[in-house]
């Protein structure tokens, strides 16, 4: 039984801020043999894109993986303004 | 703009509405800020709320607070492909108030004791990100939010395992993915009566499952209790589970702990309501944070203040302990008219005390057993053979239970690794 991202994240409620919490320097990430904020982020918001890495903040659960397991301290990481991303409504 | 007030809490949860309630019942001047719109929204618990500590605070407190279901049953449960060999204990004497566990719902539990602060005097300042501290001549003055700075004489973190206040003040290290776990939990939504036949059941008893076994070649384990309506199944995985180009991506695990036949029949027809995701600190006693310096108190997980020993897991109520601690500090403090280190020590001393560092320092050794694989993945395929070979019948002779150990230990485990293990346990729990 495989659920999908999509699905798994579509349970939860955002309000999605226009500016981004998070920042990745990408250029950094190039240098990176790891990657593991891949395998890593819960919500799956770091993509391998034709061998380079993609990000998206919109899905974030802020969780603060990525911020731990990223070694070449590319990320740039912050939770998002107050009132803004996800909204837990068990947790 | 300018404010002024005596403490600042930082997070509306356990560890911050603690603080912020016992300072206010004392008449104490509090702000408790909270970045979510209501208290709760951000936080996920992985486990089981303890009343002993939330008793002496809010007595009887489970009359009044949204509470799901009382815990009265455990189960450790080793899981192999498709078999498992489960410990169960089960017993009235762990659902007697007030050293029983409950299940809870955060979003509702953490409302419910940010409401209480309230009500208690507290002024509670929700949907507002604390940007930084405020430092006047390298102390620490108040906070930074947006344009506005609020000063206080005393700030106290309770923001959690990414406590960027902690990070700011300089008394802790950088977090390291092996003394870190993630977890990741499902909701899963199955009528009452459902949930009270499948896990025998009754009224509003709960039950607790930890797993091992469940997490490939990667350590971690399984968590599931039962809420009124609801199941919350999850995993913890040590984060190097996703360092040097892992396999399994962090989803996938949830996935296939719902695979196992065990749990695949625990759930079925269950409505997945709710995905979630939380760090938990698992360095233990060694990486903790250093708990105060002027002006300034770290409570709850931002000190790193939990403890996993395999069977058994705390995190909530040490944050209401320290919580308690910090305010007991304050109030202290006030009455010396002095919030310097000298004063705030005090806090380090009350927690000393506690069974929270005592446990803490007791189970110093236990982060070495959560991490080996030995124990996660081997031994749990030991016992299901073991069990196999004890209560099958295959028509060949039956070997003697000795022979039977030795052979389905040995085999998998060599002896110098047994007696490893055996020392590292004995060391640890």
């Amino acid at each position: 039984m495989t659920t999908k991202i999509e699905t798994k994240l579509g349970t939860l409620r955002y309000n999605i801020d226009k500016e981004a919490h998070i920042q990745v320097n990408f250029q950094l990430c190039k240098n990176c043999k790891t990657k593991s904020c891949i395998a890593g982020c819960p919500a799956q918001c770091f993509q391998l894109i034709d061998s380079e890495i993609h990000f998206q903040y919109e899905d974030c659960i802020e969780c603060g993986t990525c911020k731990i397991l990223c070694n070449k301290k590319a990320i740039q990481w912050n939770y998002p303004r107050g009132t803004f991303g996800v909204a837990f409504q068990k947790g | 703009m300018t404010e002024k007030v005596d403490t600042i809490v930082v997070g509306a949860g356990p560890a911050g509405s603690a603080t912020a309630y016992s300072l206010a019942k004392t008449g104490h001047e509090v702000l408790l800020v909270e970045r979510a719109k209501t208290p709760g929204e951000k936080n996920v618990s992985g486990g089981v709320l303890f009343g002993s500590v939330l008793h002496k605070l809010i007595p009887n407190f489970w009359e009044e607070a949204p509470v799901e279901r009382t815990i009265t049953k455990r189960s450790l449960i080793f899981l192999a492909d498709d078999s498992s060999v489960s410990l169960d204990f089960a017993s009235p004497k762990l659902g007697k108030p007030p050293n029983n566990g409950y299940s809870i719902i955060r979003k509702e539990f953490d409302q419910w004791f940010a409401k209480r602060a309230e009500e208690a005097g507290a002024l509670l300042a929700t949907g507002i990100l604390v940007d930084s501290l405020l430092w006047e001549n390298k102390r620490i003055v108040g906070i930074k939010a947006g344009d506005d700075e609020i000063r206080a004489k005393v700030v106290v973190a309770a923001d959690g395992i990414n406590s960027l206040l902690t990070e700011q003040s300089g008394l802790r290290k950088d977090p390291q993915p092996k003394n870190i776990g993630l977890g990741i939990k499902e909701v899963i939504q199955l009528p009452r009566d459902i949930i009270e036949t499948r896990f025998n059941l009754e009224g509003n008893e709960g039950t607790a499952h930890t797993y091992l076994g469940c997490t490939k070649d990667y350590p971690g384990g399984g968590f599931l209790y039962t809420n009124c309506d609801s199941l919350s199944l999850g995993i913890v995985m040590k984060l190097p589970s996703f360092s040097n180009g892992a396999n399994t991506k962090a989803p996938e695990f949830i996935d296939h702990l719902k695979q196992f036949p065990y749990i695949s029949r625990l759930i079925k027809d269950g409505e997945l309501i709710e995905y979630s995701a939380h760090l938990v600190p698992e360095g233990g006693y060694r990486d903790l944070s250093k708990l105060y310096t002027d002006n300034f108190l770290v409570t709850g997980d931002a000190a790193g203040l939990a403890l996993n020993i395999g069977y058994a897991l705390e995190g909530m109520n040490f944050a209401i302990a320290s919580g308690i601690a910090a305010a007991k500090t304050i109030q202290r403090a006030k009455q010396q008219g002095n919030y310097t280190k000298k004063t705030m020590k005090y806090y380090q001393h009350l927690m000393n005390q506690s069974f929270v560092l005592k446990d803490m320092k007791t189970f110093r050794n236990a982060p070495a057993i959560v991490n080996n694989m030995r124990l996660m993945k081997t031994y749990p395929e030991v016992i299901n053979n073991l069990a196999l070979n004890l209560f099958q019948s295959n028509g060949s002779p039956r070997p003697k239970l000795v022979n039977l150990l030795l052979k389905n230990i040995v085999r998998e485990v060599s002896l110098p690794h047994l007696m490893l293990d055996g020392i590292q346990a004995v060391r640890g729990l």
